[in-house]
């Protein structure tokens, strides 16, 4: 379990990295926090010709007020979005969310923006941040672009972000006071990768609903999504089993099961008053 | 000797352990810490699939010196490792693959580099071309009816089959109750700390072939390298450093040890290999796989009046030395009636070939499966008589008053009393509270529930139980080397090894018992079979007993020497002179224990005429008075709250009530309990290697093979009796092995009680979500199926 030789680079600010992911030919990697690429390249999953440590570089670090959103600097830890101390303690959602990321040795060394660009589907960010209406800031030699949280994977591992394009902040939008937040995974153990997840936000016209830990990309359920804007009569158990079919319909009996339960206990948190 | 407080630090003390200084402050000394200059690393290659034969293996253009295949090792034996039962099959475990693979991981080739990674570059680059034949995945399947032949020389894919029976026709035929249950236990992977890891290289000045390696049984592997290379056992000196964690993994001969060994042999210089987690997931994949049908003969009280069983174990792809293919089945027959009285029993036992890693003894061994199996029927019985489990399972526990106890099956138990530990346990869980809370529960979707297990641990195993099988080896008289140092201190050499037992601080309690001398000048060498007497090493819980009964013997013949000297000293007579707390006290003066050994070494002149010249260094040994095992016991109760949406079980509670016999350190009793229950906990709720109808294993990382962690092990109460063995020095039995034994039984217990209300009972382990949804669909489906039209 020991990486293919690999060049390593520390370029000294974003243009720099993007300029040496271009220069790689489709053979650079990013490394932040490598809580998931130090694995990979470990397992010779990964066998890039050059890892561009983007790791040091402070326009990544930074989080700040926008007004109607926050910008989360890429590579802010989840850690830090846990800890709170930053302007982001007033939402709710992503400090818990960051709370539950794996261990906390993982937390203090894991990216937001790793996570994203790593597209595993069982991660936790592409989930609540899809949910939270997020969008991605991103750098390429062509410019800057915006993806939405919930269009950037495309299905396991693979985004749609371009070799040479680097995400360099999140943009989180400031919740209303009136809305309200569910999230709800099941693991195994602590700190496991979930065997399914389910994230909920009720926010009126803006509410929305995703499964998260199926085999591809976070999957919505609108007609769910338009139920809680409504603020319809309560939900079911064989409505939240046929939205999962729906939304899912790939799955199995059991683990039918398994997604409408996780859905029913993230409802739940979000449909508290 | 006025005004000193005497400090216990003998038998039955809870003193920190020596060896924890340099574990804590990251001070260990593991294979893979030893640097040695021109030192090369190797890297295997292995096979991919799980059956086919080899057509030829390509190596790398110019690299074609640094990697060798099986016929490269020229004049390395294959292992066998057979059995004299009759029936039994032999095969050859080839130290690299020859002419077929049969498992994925079996190691194909080895290459060497200056690092390992580019040792893995060069393995990248080594190309098989195989044949793939079916593979060999289902044991039960196979039983019955053989799919491809593993091995070729055989007519089907068993090592060995067993049958023992004793009266089962005549209770089957008229018993009022009977209860048919069948029980599965995933394919596990025991997951120390710390893999295997070898560095071998050759010692010119002393004409010999050192072996580094990560063992529990060092002079084992003395010997079998020697005799796999074809070299006199005095040119091998294997040395285990600091070895993190054994847990049956590390008992056998590994073929990555010869392999290295041939290298350093070979190439006259030093040569590694680490295991890394990905190989030890993959090929280590080797323990637990048991299948139980059991029907159990009762009458409307739940009283057993016969047992019969068929027992099937997924033995992999080869026989492993010494403990060979067999050693779980055949401990599995023996033992299934466990703590119970069963007038009646018949065990047939098949212990079957398939491409999977071969099987290896993993703490608890068989006992973990038939407790598993076991404690699971005595619940099926109650709930078919409609009584509380405990009660069912205490009115069957063999009585203190029937001990020492023939099992049905033969096995001697020395001594114990069961009732009083399932007492304990039942006490401490609050069976009541808990019924209340499970009533309280019983309309919501979280549902409560109770579960007990019993178990027996046969500990120190020995001469007669290996000789009657015909293992490739058997234990004797374990032995120790004890002697003072010119200044008065004591060194114990034992040939069993500590990787967790902390028998550097426990053994050093026994000699200071014994000697009064202080723990602190007390050094247990072990790990070295150039420094230690000859020994089978550490495995089924039998060190504390064996290695800590030579330490007596060879204790209380020092202390007759240093007697006479200390007579002489004192001017009176040996018999006028008494050893308390490392002072001889004479009739009319007192000398410490340090001044009489620094007289025999430094002041010979003092001696009188006559002494034993011999000196204050003495080999003794051990072996119990009853050599077929000290039986450990106890009991686990789990209460447990399983959501049935999601199918997730909390342990909400857990007691623990065991009894080892004296216990030396009762700390370290504590340690070994708390951390086998961990790894039974594993067992029941996460532990799993799946395999695919290829022979894939699925779960190649800790990512997707899950091992309990903090979080997962709940805080639990603990209970000691001590009821000492009569065969051994302090009445001591082992303890290494209990605490993983019954844990899977007392969870799914507690489960099934939980899910009674619904008709749902689980049977294999783990405990996944997937599991416990399906069987409750499975419950709901059949609730459906019966409602009258």
């Amino acid at each position: 379990m020991k990486p293919v030789a690999f060049d390593y680079c520390r370029p000294p600010d974003v243009e720099a990295a993007i300029a040496a992911l271009r220069g790689a030919g489709g053979a650079g990697k990013l490394i932040a926090g490598g809580q998931s690429l130090g694995p990979m390249l470990n397992l010779r999953l990964a066998r890039p010709a050059l890892l561009i440590d983007i790791s040091g570089l402070p326009e990544l670090r930074e989080i700040r007020d926008l007004g109607a959103h926050w910008r989360i600097g890429a590579g802010v830890t989840h850690a830090e979005l846990e800890d709170g101390g930053t302007p982001l303690g007033a939402h709710g959602m992503v400090p818990e969310v960051a709370r539950q990321i794996a261990y906390r040795a993982i937390r203090n060394r894991g990216t937001v923006g790793g996570s994203l660009a790593h597209a595993d589907p069982a991660a936790d960010w592409p989930l609540a941040l899809a949910a939270c209406n997020a969008v991605l800031a991103v750098h390429g030699p062509r410019g800057s672009r915006e993806i939405a949280a919930a269009e950037l994977m495309i299905t396991a591992f693979t985004t749609v972000l371009e070799d040479d394009e680097i995400i360099v902040a999140i943009d989180l939008p400031k919740p209303r006071p009136a809305s309200r937040w569910g999230y709800f995974k099941l693991c195994r153990k602590v700190g496991e990768f979930p065997v399914a997840s389910a994230a909920v936000v009720r926010d009126g016209e803006a509410s929305r609903v995703f499964l998260g830990a199926l085999a591809d990309r976070p999957r919505p359920l609108p007609g769910l999504a338009r139920r809680i804007a409504q603020e319809a009569a309560p939900i079911d158990g064989a409505a939240l089993l046929q939205a999962v079919a729906e939304a899912a319909p790939e799955i199995d009996d059991i683990d039918r099961r398994i997604y409408a339960a996780c859905l029913a206990r993230a409802l739940d948190q979000a449909m508290r008053p | 000797m006025t005004g000193e407080v005497e400090r216990h630090d003998g038998i039955g003390a809870s003193v920190l352990r020596k060896e924890d200084d340099r574990f804590l402050r990251g001070r260990g000394c593991y294979v893979g810490d030893i640097a040695m200059p021109g030192l090369r690393e190797v890297a295997f290659v292995r096979s991919p699939v799980a059956h086919a034969a080899i057509r030829a293996i390509h190596k790398p253009a110019g690299a074609e010196a640094a990697v060798f295949t099986r016929q490269d090792l020229a004049g390395v034996r294959s292992v066998q490792a057979n059995l004299k039962l009759p029936g039994f099959k032999p095969s050859d475990y080839p130290p690299l693959a020859e002419g077929k693979v049969r498992f994925v991981g079996e190691a194909v080739a080895l290459c060497v580099a200056a690092t390992r990674a580019q040792a893995e570059d060069l393995a990248e680059r080594v190309v098989l071309d195989l044949d793939e034949l079916p593979a060999v995945v289902d044991a039960l399947a196979e039983r019955a009816a053989p799919s491809a032949l593993l091995h070729e020389k055989w007519q089907d894919n068993l090592f060995l089959k067993t049958e023992f029976d004793k009266g089962i026709a005549a209770v089957a035929a008229n018993a009022p109750v009977t209860v048919t249950r069948e029980y599965r236990l995933a394919r596990q992977v025991m997951n120390p700390l710390e893999g295997k890891a070898v560095l071998a290289h050759w010692d010119d000045r002393v004409d010999q072939l050192v072996v580094h390696t990560s063992t529990q049984v060092p002079h084992m592997i003395r010997t079998a390298v020697a005799e796999h290379l074809g070299i006199e056992q005095r040119r091998v000196r294997v040395i285990t450093p600091d070895v993190g964690g054994g847990f049956g993994y590390k008992c056998v001969l590994q073929p990555e040890e010869l392999c290295i060994a041939w290298l350093a042999l070979t190439f006259k210089k030093p040569f590694r290999w680490i295991e890394d987690r990905r190989e030890h997931l993959i090929s280590g994949a080797n323990c637990r796989e048991h299948h139980y049908r059991v029907t159990a003969y009762a009458d409307r009280q739940g009283k057993l009046l016969g047992l019969d069983a068929e027992i099937t174990v997924d033995a992999g792809a080869y026989s492993i030395w010494p403990f060979t293919a067999c050693l779980e089945a055949t401990m599995a027959g023996r033992h299934l009636p466990g703590p119970y009285v069963v007038p009646a029993y018949r065990a047939r036992t098949f212990s079957v070939a398939t491409n999977k890693p071969p099987i290896v003894p993993y703490r608890g061994v068989a006992r973990t499966g038939i407790s598993f199996a076991m404690e699971l029927t005595i619940d099926a019985v109650a709930r078919a008589v409609g009584r509380e489990p405990w009660q069912v399972r205490r009115e069957n526990l063999v009585p203190e008053s029937a001990m020492p106890y023939t099992s049905v099956a033969g096995n001697l138990y020395d001594s114990g009393n069961y009732q009083k530990s399932l007492d304990l346990a039942v006490g401490d869980i609050d069976v009541p509270a808990v019924r209340a809370r499970q009533a309280r529960a019983a309309t919501s979707n979280r549902l409560i529930g109770v579960g007990f297990a019993n178990y027996i641990e046969m500990t120190a195993h020995g001469t007669a139980l290996f000789a009657a099988a015909g293992y490739p080896f058997t234990p004797g008289f374990e032995q120790a080397a004890v002697r003072f140092t010119p200044d008065g201190g004591l060194e114990v050499r034992v040939g069993v090894h500590s990787h967790g037992q902390g028998m550097e601080t426990s053994l050093a309690q026994i000699a200071h018992e014994e000697l009064g001398v202080p723990i602190a000048d007390i050094a247990v060498v072990h790990g070295d079979t150039a420094l230690t007497p000859f020994s089978t090493g550490t495995y089924a819980s039998r060190s504390i007993t064996m290695a800590g009964g030579a330490v007596v013997q060879a204790c209380r013949r020092l202390k007759e020497r240093l007697t006479v000297i200390a007579a002489h000293l004192l001017q009176c007579a040996p018999a006028e002179v008494t050893l308390r707390g490392g002072v001889f006290y004479g009739t009319s003066g007192d000398i410490p224990v340090r001044e009489v050994a620094i007289t025999w070494y430094m002041y010979p002149q003092r001696l009188p005429a006559g002494i034993d010249g011999g000196g204050l260094e003495v080999t003794a040994g051990f072996k119990p008075k009853v050599d077929s095992g000290q039986y450990s016991y106890g009991t686990h109760a789990a209460v447990v709250e399983v959501d049935i949406d999601l199918g997730t079980v909390t342990i909400l509670d857990y007691v623990i009530a065991e009894d080892c016999g004296r216990r030396v350190n009762p700390m370290i009793v504590a340690g070994q309990t708390l951390g086998g229950a961990a790894q039974g906990i594993g067992t029941a709720m996460l532990e799993e290697m799946p395999f695919d109808a290829n022979g894939q294993p699925l779960a190649s990382t800790l990512a997707d093979y899950m091992l309990p962690s903090a979080t997962d092990v709940p805080p639990i109460r603990m209970h000691h009796i001590e009821t000492p063995s009569p065969n051994t020095e302090y009445g001591i039995k082992g303890v290494g092995e209990g605490g993983a034994i019954p844990p899977p039984a007392a969870i799914f217990n507690a489960v099934n009680d939980a899910l009674r209300p619904l008709g749902a009972e689980l049977t294999e382990t783990p405990l996944s979500p997937r599991r416990i949804l399906q069987a409750l669909a499975a419950a709901q489906a059949r609730r459906t199926d019966t409602v009258p039209a």
